[in-house]
């Protein structure tokens, strides 16, 4: 088991594996979307309205005679933005707060902590809610909801992992070195907890495309003309009973897109702690 | 506490909001004494503190203050809408309960079989489906396709509890099923983590089949981080129904909430935030109080 | 009674056990011993049949007529707990937290005699009694949340014997427990075998603990018997050479060349003192229980005064949560008194300034209990040894890289250890490595925290050898902290005793093992297990019994 590689033991991990080839496809379906799509998504062709998967259209046109299929690619670089930006927001605030709160403990650990008890009995929908209500709706609206909805979670997350290491042998041995706590704290705290956070990164990301989709379908979201995923289901739903396709297929990328995500993350967690993966299996 | 800090942090983020509301309730067309003539008789014209005060201290003896633009009180607004989203919320909450502690139990015992690992690829897909999609797909299948159960609408309580109820089957669903994906992967992991303690093979040296040792000895212990996805997935639901409401077009909080927003009805959707938000804190205490019953070293020894 | 015989065990392929041969008669105490990873409590467990998923075994395992391997679980079902039962070593995990312990006890009765609430509350009274938990003081709707590590220990006990078992396997029930518990629970279970003719297995790491109380005894090694015999024929002729090994690593006590360095001879210490504690105290505040009722806060260290000289040895002895460990943390800086004062070299820490504290940590290094947590996994031994050289940023990297070498030498390390990882390391050789981070900007003053407890014995004795001669060579000062009496005697000059937080005796270490004066002192004295004096007990007891059959 210690004896072989990172690379082969990742090889033979089949949730890493597929998860890694969807994720893959999605991100490289997004990035082709900027050079090349099978037909323009801005152009509407009301002759072609409606239509059944073809071979002109494998996913069929929507209500304006757009190609679905063009849309979803489109949609994905969407999707992967708001999430990815609201991961990093997530990480970049919430994770030097939770090691500050664990670093530093009494009574700047219990107002950050209660702090984020608030923040996190609203739902990333609710505070999507207000923050669309205050600045109208849109992209940027939906990355800072899932955001500040993602600060609590690795801030909790950070602070635990946190909390664990600090009475560690090699911590007191630096503290027995003299080193401040700041300078611990980068030195062997963060990268013992990088492996959880690459982890709890992945899943927050899935779930931010779901939440994504979510805010965009009710329509506090991506505005038209923009296509997103949630912006789709949304228009298909008046259809329903006359043109199913216009819903499943992008109801589909999501799926497929988040279960790829959620499977890459999991095949991380096997290997990046096995102790966890032990007491998973 | 968290109920105040939410209270300031959700009046004065409104309060910024962009658009009066006066001048949207008369249209673009309304001259100017009009507008200030209405936001004088809305109270709008008296300082930021003093409204909040006034908002705040009503709350608490159940005065929400009036609806700008539905002009009825919002208690009764609320009151009329909220018999739909937490029946709605509750029903979703016991059949993703009552559907996945079983299959996380049956799936924690086979663990490595094929059943196993059947069940958790389709807890996979579960977490991935969006909800409101999930609920597009139903309505297809049971209302468009087979005509089984109503697609959207709500006849209303008085009509009969079972056509209400009807009513809420699909949307109950929709919001139970993907929440019960995660809420049974939970239940297994944390089953197959007490399944390695020292005290199951205590039980087992006791002479207790495996069984008996999972049933009496695990299972219990199994259910403390069962019990705090519980709990934060009452809050999802919750928000869940906002998005769900509007795929079965019911007259819920949910829907209030997006005509509110879009007519700049502040009061209504502050109202209704702050009602969200304290029966999130109302659920913490619950989950707490359930700890408490569960795991007997949190409990306060009055000895 | 029981005899197992050619027992072989492989777990996944890799094979664990192999031709292990023993038995076991009713009324007798069977000894197994052997170094972790021996296999010992994997041959407990083969008798259970609780052995780990993909396990692979072969021979017979023979109990009261019945064939326990490969036997159907309904047979199992009915003897463990009934006529086979178990205690095991963690007593803190051992039991259900969520189900009290008067249910505990009397699930297995309920289980297997059928017996009704009212009357298997009646037995479970009867046994807590038995094993010294009177029901007055102990109900039985205590959680185990509630009973201290020993106590528990007892419940498992009770547990075990409800149904009074005609085999009892002990696997390292004292492991987890101080000394002074432990000489209780081994006497317990000595006088349950005498009352109830049972026969006990009794598996161990310690040969003194098993000296004391078996008859008989089996030593394991690599999944193979290697020994086995009488206790006292065996551990006196110590015929295995393997045996020989262990008996001589348990007894161990390094070569001294030097004469003591006492405080009282002040020819010897005309230098000022090192380290200075005047009054020291640290009191941590305590949760509030109820709103009604504040308990009072918890006194960690209670008004302490200590030095240390120069190149003194200095043991710190008392039981698992007397404040040893607090204390050290306040010696360090780490934790400040709540009163009192620490001045090491003349500096106070937390009124010092950070150059002063900086000179003055360089002259004081630590060393932890655990050789597995006491590293950054991510980090190459050659940063991790390096690491206190923080304390010294003037020198150049080739310097820093000399001095990890060189401390890499004094500990018996090379160079080539300077670009692996920790894990790539055993047990001993990281305390090795963690000695060597002490002593890399050469200090005064070395703090060792259990340095060797975490340690089999036969590593115990090397690193102590080197401890010891690394005093010599270095001229350090050492402060010891233990609740062995036996590693303190191998290796202190004077010992401080400690009992709830409070200094209760000082003595130079001869003195305190032949003349303890305070009750913790006797208490820790009597109930160190001793190879010596547990053979020595032996022979009277033969000679005596010779004397009857006669």
């Amino acid at each position: 088991m210690k004896a072989r590689s990172f690379h082969q033991r990742a090889l033979n991990n089949r949730n890493f594996v597929v998860g890694l080839v969807i994720s893959g496809m999605v991100v490289a379906l997004a990035l082709t979307s900027f050079l090349w799509t099978p037909y323009d998504v801005t152009s509407l062709e009301i002759g072609s309205k409606l239509q059944s998967p073809s071979s002109d259209h494998i996913f069929g046109t929507d209500h304006f005679g757009r190609d679905i299929f063009s849309m979803i690619m489109v949609g994905a670089r969407n999707s992967i933005a708001v999430a990815f930006v609201a991961v990093v927001l997530g990480l970049g605030i919430g994770v030097p707060i939770g090691c500050w709160a664990a670093a530093n403990r009494g009574i700047i650990d219990e107002a950050l902590m209660r702090g984020n008890d608030v923040i996190f009995a609203f739902p990333a929908l609710l505070s999507a809610v207000i923050i669309t209500a205050i600045f109208g709706p849109g992209a940027i609206n939906a990355i800072i909801a899932i955001g500040i909805f993602n600060i609590p979670v690795f801030a909790r997350l950070s602070r635990g992992a946190a909390l664990a290491l600090w009475p560690r042998d090699f911590i007191l041995a630096a503290r027995a070195a003299g080193k401040s706590r700041s300078l611990i704290t980068i030195e062997h705290i963060v990268p013992n907890m990088l492996n959880l956070l690459v982890v709890q990164g992945t899943i927050a990301f899935a779930l931010g495309i779901l939440q994504e989709a979510a805010l965009a379908y009710v329509g506090l979201g991506t505005q038209p003309p923009f296509p997103s995923w949630g912006k789709m289901l949304n228009e298909a739903q008046t259809m329903m009973s006359f043109a199913p396709h216009m819903a499943i297929f992008p109801g589909l990328a999501i799926v497929i897109t988040v279960l790829g995500l959620n499977l890459l993350g999991d095949g991380l967690r096997d290997l990046l702690d096995p102790k966890l993966a032990r007491e998973r299996s | 506490m968290t109920l105040v800090v939410a209270s300031i942090i959700v009046f004065f983020a409104l309060e910024i909001v962009p658009g009066d509301p006066a001048e949207v309730m008369l249209g673009i067309n309304a001259t100017d004494e009009a507008v200030a003539a209405l936001r004088e008789s809305l109270g709008l014209n008296k300082p930021v503190l003093e409204r909040y005060f006034s908002w705040t201290t009503g709350m608490l003896v159940g005065d929400f203050g009036r609806s700008y633009t539905y002009s009825v009180d919002v208690v009764e607004l609320v009151s009329e809408r909220v018999v739909i989203s937490l029946p709605l919320a509750l029903m979703a909450l016991a059949l993703s309960t009552a559907i996945a502690i079983p299959v996380g139990l049956y799936a924690a015992v086979r663990r490595g079989k094929l059943t196993d690992t059947l069940v958790m690829g389709l807890t996979q897909l579960g977490i991935a489906i969006p909800n409101f999609w999930f609920a597009l797909l139903l309505v297809y299948v049971m209302a468009i396709w087979l005509q089984l159960l109503p697609g959207g609408g709500f006849p209303g309580w008085e009509n009969g509890i079972w056509n209400g109820i009807k009513a809420l089957l699909l949307p109950t669903v929709a919001l139970a099923l993907p929440q019960a994906a995660i809420l049974s992967r939970v239940t297994r992991s944390s089953l197959l983590e007490t399944l390695g303690e020292d005290y199951i093979r205590t039980a087992r040296a006791k002479g207790l089949s495996q069984r008996a040792a999972v049933l009496n000895h695990a299972l219990r212990n199994a259910m403390i981080p069962v019990v705090t996805i519980l709990g934060l997935q009452f809050a999802y639901l919750l928000a869940g129904t906002i998005i769900i409401e509007n795929v079965f077009y019911l007259p819920g909080l949910g829907r209030l909430v997006f005509q509110a927003i879009n007519l700049r009805d502040l009061i209504v959707v502050e109202s209704v935030v702050m009602m969200l938000v304290f029966a999130i804190i109302v659920i913490n205490l619950i989950v707490d109080l359930a700890y408490a019953w569960v795991d007997p070293r949190l409990r306060i020894r009055s000895a | 009674m029981l005899a197992i015989k050619d027992l072989s065990l492989s777990i996944g392929g890799t094979p664990i056990l192999k031709d292990i041969d023993l038995s076991l008669e009713k009324g007798r105490i069977l000894g197994v011993v052997g170094e972790s990873g021996s296999g010992k409590s994997m041959t407990a467990l083969s008798a259970m049949q609780l052995l780990p998923e993909g396990s692979v075994t072969s021979g017979s395992i023979m109990f009261e007529g019945h064939s326990l391997l490969g036997a159907s679980d309904t047979l199992m079902q009915d003897l463990r707990g009934d006529d086979i039962a178990m205690i095991f070593q963690e007593p803190m995990t051992a039991l259900n937290p969520v189900h009290t312990i008067g249910d505990q006890i009397a699930e297995g009765i309920i289980l297997h005699d059928g017996a009704g609430r009212q009357e298997a509350e009646t037995r479970v009274h009867e046994l807590l009694n038995l094993v010294g938990l009177p029901p007055e003081r102990f109900p039985l709707s205590r959680y185990p949340h509630e009973l201290s590590g020993g106590q528990r220990q007892r419940v498992m006990i009770a547990m075990a014997c409800a149904q009074r078992p005609s085999l009892l396997i002990a696997d390292e029930p004292t492991t987890a427990l101080d000394v002074t518990l432990q000489a209780q629970i081994l006497r317990l279970l000595r006088d349950l075998v005498e009352q109830t003719g049972m026969g006990l297995m009794l598996i161990s790491h310690d040969l003194a603990v098993v000296a004391e109380v078996t008859d008989d005894i089996v030593v394991i090694r690599d999944g193979r018997v290697l020994d086995a015999g009488p206790t006292g024929s065996v551990l006196r002729e110590l015929k295995h050479p393997y045996t020989r090994q262990l008996a001589e690593a348990s007894s161990h006590v390094p070569a001294k060349t030097r004469p003591p360095v006492l405080t009282a001879d002040q020819e010897r210490v005309q230098a000022s003192p090192m380290l200075e504690l005047r009054s020291v105290s640290r009191v941590f505040p305590t949760r509030r229980k109820s709103l009604w009722r504040k308990e009072p806060p918890f006194i960690a260290v209670d008004d302490v005064s200590l030095t240390v000289y120069p190149g003194q040895s200095i043991g710190l002895v008392g039981e698992s949560g007397c404040g040893k460990s607090t204390l050290a943390r306040m010696i360090l800086g780490l934790d400040a008194p709540t009163n009192g004062t620490v001045h090491f070299l003349g500096t106070e820490f937390h009124t010092a300034n950070h150059d002063e504290i900086r000179d003055v940590r360089k002259n004081l290094q630590v060393v932890f209990q655990d050789p597995f947590s006491s590293f950054n996994p991510r980090h190459k031994v050659a940063r991790l040894v390096a690491e206190p050289l923080y304390l010294e940023p003037e020198l150049s990297n080739d310097q820093k890289h000399e001095r990890v070498v060189r401390a890499l030498l004094e500990v018996g390390l090379d160079e080539s250890a300077m670009d692996k990882y920790p894990h790539e390391f055993s047990g001993g050789q990281r305390q090795r490595l963690a000695i060597a981070r002490a002593l890399i900007t050469r200090p005064a003053l070395i703090v060792a925290d259990e340095p060797v407890s975490a340690l089999d014995v036969s590593i115990r004795a090397q690193v102590l050898d080197l401890l010891s001669e690394l005093r010599e060579r270095l001229n350090l000062a050492y402060l010891f902290i233990s609740h062995d009496l036996g590693v303190v005697r191998a290796i202190c000059d004077e010992v401080f005793v400690m009992e709830r937080g409070r200094i209760v005796e000082h003595d130079t270490v001869a003195q305190v093992f032949d003349q303890p004066k305070s009750d913790a002192a006797k208490a820790l004295v009597r109930a160190t297990p001793d190879l010596e004096r547990a053979l020595a007990y032996r022979k009277d007891v033969a000679s005596v019994e010779k004397v009857e059959l006669r």
